[in-house]
């Protein structure tokens, strides 16, 4: 990989970083509970919760880092943080 | 239900598990779209998002110096605009290179007047470096350049008014948001691209680490700040305010609280003087932009 003046990199390659292993907490939905509001999906830092074919929220357990952001302001209290087993 | 717009931040960046700023960097993204280039300064979000040889941005992007944001985006405006192209230029840069560091080159760029949006994030301090005071840094936070301890109670300069100093050049569109109200903030992103000439939008977004909260409560902090009157939303164009985000204001003592930067306010016991002159910031603020719901007869 050669240095030039400047440095360069292919768009969106921080994908190769699978930041899931940082991970101690696991978000679990419950759909159940869930209104389709799409907070969690409008407020997750990592960009790791998508929209499943119903409308629900789906989590890219690869990039997911566990913070609990999405359990902390989910209206309907339907996300729950559980402790990742290994 | 989802928001439909596409993402310009990716997945795999570096920042620590709830951090603010890669929220902001997102839904800027997120408002500003595919046919943006993206200046950066040298920063927490420069550093988390982009490790060589990885990058989290799916725009053009670049980083030159901590100093000369502005100046770089002022000049590929000028390129663009020889070319007939019609990309947007949007500066995101911390609250250290764009309260301290960067100041002249900003203060160039906008009395040019280049067709650039600036927005700082603002997570008032140099986080990256290890929490180092900035001009953003509210008065008696603790940081590692502004200890508390014996003879010291934290910073002792109040935040520096940067919308007022930009609004002085003759930005036609100034305004401040927070990454508690996404809404609120894209619409703001997209309001100061859309705007012809030089744009500033500052946005709070807390840090987790440098303030000293946990991760999950960054949008609770976020809303905390605003009810405490310590940071208000604002539009402000051509010189004048057009819009405030109104508050039921709360005492800013549960926003101090819960913040390891303001931990020596309450231990041993609570410095009621200090607590005051924070109180007396926030009483200011709402006074100055009118924040306060004023009950109705």
């Amino acid at each position: 990989m050669a240095l030039n003046v400047g440095c360069s990199a292919r768009p969106g390659n921080a994908r190769d970083n699978k930041t899931g292993s940082w991970r101690t907490f696991r978000p679990v939905f419950d759909n159940e509970k869930c209104n389709k509001c799409g907070t969690c999906m409008m407020i997750c830092p990592e960009v790791c919760i998508s929209e499943d074919e119903e409308g629900y929220p789906q989590v890219d357990y690869e990039f997911c880092k566990g913070c609990g952001l999405c359990t902390e302001e989910c209206p309907k209290d339907a996300i729950e943080m559980k402790k990742e087993e290994k | 239900m989802a928001d439909e717009r596409p993402e310009f931040f990716e997945s795999g960046h570096r920042a620590c598990g709830g951090c603010g700023p890669a929220l902001a960097g997102r839904l800027i993204m997120k408002a500003a779209g595919e046919n943006t280039i993206v200046v950066a300064s040298t920063g927490c979000m420069e550093v988390f998002s982009t490790p060589y040889p990885e990058t989290a941005w799916k725009t053009p992007w670049i980083h030159s110096l901590f100093q000369n944001a502005a100046a770089v985006a002022s000049g590929i405006e000028s390129s663009i605009k020889m070319q007939g192209r019609d990309e947007k230029v949007v500066v995101i840069a911390g609250d250290g290179a764009t309260f301290d560091i960067g100041v002249l080159c900003i203060s160039g760029a906008f009395e040019r007047g280049h067709d650039i949006t600036y927005i700082c994030y603002d997570n008032e301090a140099y986080m990256n470096t290890g929490i180092q005071r900035s001009g953003a840094t509210p008065y008696d936070a603790s940081t590692t350049t502004s200890p508390a301890g014996k003879n010291s109670t934290g910073n002792s300069r109040p935040k520096k008014d940067m919308p007022a100093i930009l609004a002085a050049h003759g930005a036609p569109y100034v305004a401040t948001a927070s990454i508690a109200y996404p809404t609120d903030m894209m619409k703001k992103v997209e309001k100061a691209i859309n705007t012809k000439g030089p744009c500033y939008l500052q946005v709070h977004a807390p840090c987790c680490t440098g303030w000293g909260f946990d991760g999950a409560k960054t949008m609770e902090i976020g809303k905390a700040a605003i009810n405490s009157g310590l940071w208000v939303n604002f539009e402000m164009e051509e010189g004048t305010v057009t819009k405030v985000k109104k508050v039921k204001r709360v005492p800013v003592d549960d926003y101090l609280k819960s913040q390891k930067r303001f931990r020596h306010l309450f231990k041993p016991e609570p410095k009621t003087e200090e607590i005051a002159k924070i109180q007396a910031i926030a009483d200011k603020n709402a006074e100055k932009y009118g924040t306060d719901i004023v009950p109705k007869n």
